[in-house]
């Protein structure tokens, strides 16, 4: 049976069709959808984890007891899950293992565009990179195979268009595989220094395998058509040669990509008269080929900067790309990305965007938003769970020097669980007097609503522990903590007074109000009132004066003609933080006085 | 990729191109086309400038095209037209709903929103514009804007030979079938005969 599947569909088929028994994942785009896939399966354990590296480890832990696992992330995940991957590979699997890292080149929806093909050569583990929904369902299945053969985990490494484009995908059948019982085995399990040394020797000896078997995997192929030009590609990347050349060149398709095949590559080399190496991102392909001696093409016409696509592959192999029109100047201006209307994150940063001699640190998620105009209450980011730690040496770098700065870090509560706890515990245990702030909207936003450890629900949407932020921080011996409604902005203000006067103390504010998108909980319903009556503008009070405007709320608009600001109802969820900035009070909720 | 027709629908984070772009991808797959359609989640969904691509034909390798490779452009608001009609082919067509949503730059004065685009873009491309919105109020539903705009472009495209509302009926849930068959019907008939 066809069906058509994203590439994250596909890879949650693979691991159901592989027999696959527990998968974890912390969201994180493009990646997000394979976990939220999984989940459909009974036959798999799914989970979502607080952080990427919990995943990798409870992964590698099932590994261990014998059956077939996985983990799931996006490529800055796999920077956070290094560190137990690493040792990983030394000690092998029992049940086999794989993991996906998907990298995201375009930074779509990143901080950064890192190339995570080094890590299977820095982790000396084998590499299966997919180009299309199909593969990604076919290479999960062999990845099991190959992880049992050689003992090693399996990185399959995806990008954003394959991780998020659909196409036709055969489907097979679930082929379950008994679990290989558990044999205490501490000359491979235990990681200790001695016997690690002896591992040193045994994953070098499973490189050479690797290799072997990179010369003759199925996935890595010839199709031979003209031999005037030759192409060396993976990933998408081939797609988009083939698509710009078709049969005009002839290509060796790279699908098993660590170790590299370097002899078919000489051999396909000699076949034809310029040989070109197509890769999104950096030389990686390119500088091993090159090393080994054979002459080719790549970075210098193939840019290693931002995503690839075919007319950027025309430009570099054909020396032209499609033509096209321009486009008259001035018929467009940015776009950015906005809170939404409703966002409980908007009363925060515009109560802090007021403030002078701030700085505030933000951190990963919708709240990365925070920095725009006109709300402009940011200053700098770092990677997820970063903010309150970045803050503690910034607030200490001011008063060592002598600046009049006092620093506020925010984080959201999924962010908070992801690594944020550790930062926190810098904050109290170090005596820091950042202000700290989790704002908690009672969900994982902009990843899409996955359920955390804060939630009180699993990936399936089942009750579970709800592990309580406040009690958290309470119990990391900080005393100075108040949770505040922030849409409520003489409360969110006040807090922050209060935050500012405890001048050499950490401070912890937890803002609670659920995002405008999640579906709302029981609980929700219970604890928030979410009437989404939507607001109006009193045409005969408002003086024009655009203060509304000042929150950034895609649901204001200004009309320039009558000098008047309006609110598009249907976009309105009713969260009044215009109406309280309004100095004349013309706003108010449809229906209410 | 002679054989492969490129269609690209632009508008903006919460206006349902992805959802056009479904019924769009479903459909054509019913009908023996190799289709790969692309779409992109994340960040920019949060109200930012989205874009959806459909390729459809014989065989398909690439899931997304690069500039001057459009056939048919989409457009879901009017800016957004502006923004993508580089991705156009030189005899590419546009179809164009007349709606202007402003963004964080317009709503904080930073910059105006540029008049009159379609005009402009008149000047240099074939464009079908209409008003989906007003369309899919007046036959009861805004939220079916998008459907207006996906039977505009199966218009377009002239592929008003498959039997796309059997496959509507067959999609929607059953109390949303009448309406957005009709706003099929009406997006068809607004650009029809242009």
């Amino acid at each position: 049976m066809k069906k058509l599947l994203s590439g994250n569909e596909a890879i949650a088929r693979g691991l159901y069709e592989a027999g696959v028994s527990f998968a974890s994942a912390y969201p994180g785009t493009p990646s997000t959808e394979i976990l939220e896939n999984v989940a459909r399966y009974d036959e798999i354990y799914s989970e979502w984890a607080p952080n990427e590296k919990v995943a990798v480890e409870a992964a590698i832990g099932a590994s261990m007891g014998g059956v077939r696992s996985f983990a799931a992330m996006k490529m800055v995940g796999l920077n956070v899950a290094a560190d137990p991957m690493f040792t990983f590979a030394y000690q092998g699997i029992n049940g086999g293992m794989a993991f996906v890292n998907a990298d995201d080149p375009g930074m779509h929806s990143s901080q950064n565009e890192q190339d995570n093909r080094r890590y299977a050569k820095a982790m000396k583990i084998c590499m299966l990179e997919p180009a299309d929904s199909q593969e990604c369902l076919d290479m999960t299945r062999a990845a099991y195979e190959i992880s049992e053969k050689y003992e090693s985990p399996v990185m399959i490494r995806m990008t954003t268009r394959v991780d998020h484009s659909k196409s036709l995908v055969e489907l097979g059948e679930r082929k379950e595989v008994p679990a290989v019982p558990y044999v205490k085995q501490r000359d491979r399990l235990d990681d200790v220094p001695a016997v690690s040394k002896q591992r040193r020797y045994v994953i070098e000896e499973r490189e050479k395998q690797l290799k072997e078997y990179s010369e003759n995997s199925p996935f890595n192929y010839e199709e031979m058509h003209d031999t005037k030009i030759g192409i060396v590609a993976s990933g998408v990347a081939y797609m988009y040669a083939k698509e710009v050349l078709g049969d005009k060149a002839s290509y060796l398709k790279i699908g098993f990509s660590y170790p590299l095949p370097i002899e078919k590559i000489r051999a396909f080399s000699k076949k034809v008269d310029t040989l070109y190496v197509v890769e999104e991102l950096d030389p990686v392909m390119e500088e091993q080929i090159k090393a080994a001696g054979i002459d080719c093409h790549g970075k210098d016409v193939i840019p290693n900067i931002d995503e690839l696509n075919p007319n950027i592959v025309a430009t570099g192999i054909l020396g032209k790309g499609f033509p096209n029109k321009t486009v008259p100047d001035g018929l467009f201006v940015p776009r950015p990305p906005a809170l939404c209307a409703g966002c409980p994150h908007r009363g925060f940063f515009y109560e802090l965007g007021k403030r002078k001699d701030t700085v505030m640190v933000g951190d990963i998620g919708c709240y990365a938003l925070g920095g725009s105009e006109p709300l402009n209450a940011k200053d700098l980011g770092g990677c997820m769970g970063s903010a309150f730690s970045i803050g503690h040496g910034m607030s200490h770098a001011f008063s060592k020097s002598g600046q009049q700065k006092r620093v506020v870090a925010c984080m959201g509560d999924s962010t908070f669980f992801h690594t944020g706890i550790n930062s926190l515990t810098e904050v109290s245990y170090n005596k820091s007097n950042t202000i700290c702030v989790i704002l908690d909207n009672r969900i994982t936003g902009m990843t899409g609503h996955q359920d955390n450890p804060g939630s009180g629900y699993n990936i399936k949407g089942e009750p579970t522990t709800l592990i309580d932020v406040e009690r958290v921080v309470h119990a990391l011996g900080l005393k100075n903590v108040r949770t505040v409604n922030p849409n409520n902005l003489a409360d969110m203000k006040a807090t922050l007074d209060w935050a500012y006067s405890l001048e050499n103390e950490p401070v912890v504010i937890i803002t609670r109000w659920p995002c405008v998108l999640k579906k709302f909980s029981q609980e929700d319903a219970e604890e928030f009132n979410l009437d989404h009556t939507p607001c109006v503008v009193d045409e005969e009070k408002c003086i024009g004066c655009k203060k509304c405007m000042t929150t950034g709320c895609p649901a204001l608009r200004f009309n320039l003609k009558d000098k008047k600001s309006e609110i598009v109802e249907s976009d309105c969820v009713g969260c009044r933080v215009c109406a309280q900035v309004c100095p004349v009070k013309a706003i108010s909720r449809k229906g209410y006085k | 990729m002679s054989d492969v027709t490129n269609v690209l629908l632009v508008g903006v984070g919460g206006q349902g191109t992805i959802l056009a772009s479904k019924i769009l991808t479903m459909g054509l797959i019913e009908n023996g086309y190799d289709v790969k359609m692309s779409e992109v989640h994340g960040m920019s969904q949060r109200g930012g400038s989205v874009s959806t691509q459909v390729r459809f034909g014989k065989k398909v390798y690439s899931p997304i095209i690069g500039e001057g490779m459009a056939d048919i452009l989409v457009a879901f608001e009017e800016m957004e037209a502006a923004r993508y009609a580089k991705f156009l082919k030189p005899d590419g067509k546009m179809v164009i709903n007349r709606l202007c949503i402003p963004s964080l730059p317009v709503l904080s004065g930073q910059v105006a929103y540029p008049e009159h685009i379609i005009e402009s873009l008149k000047q240099d491309f074939p464009v079908l514009d209409l008003d989906a919105t007003r369309i899919a109020t007046e036959i009861g539903n805004p939220k079916s804007a998008n459907v207006v705009l996906l039977g505009a472009l199966v218009q377009a495209l002239g592929l008003t030979n498959l039997d796309w509302s059997d496959f509507i009926s067959r999609t929607v849930k059953p109390k949303f079938v009448d309406v957005n068959l009709k706003a099929f019907q009406a997006g068809r008939e607004a650009v029809a005969n242009r």
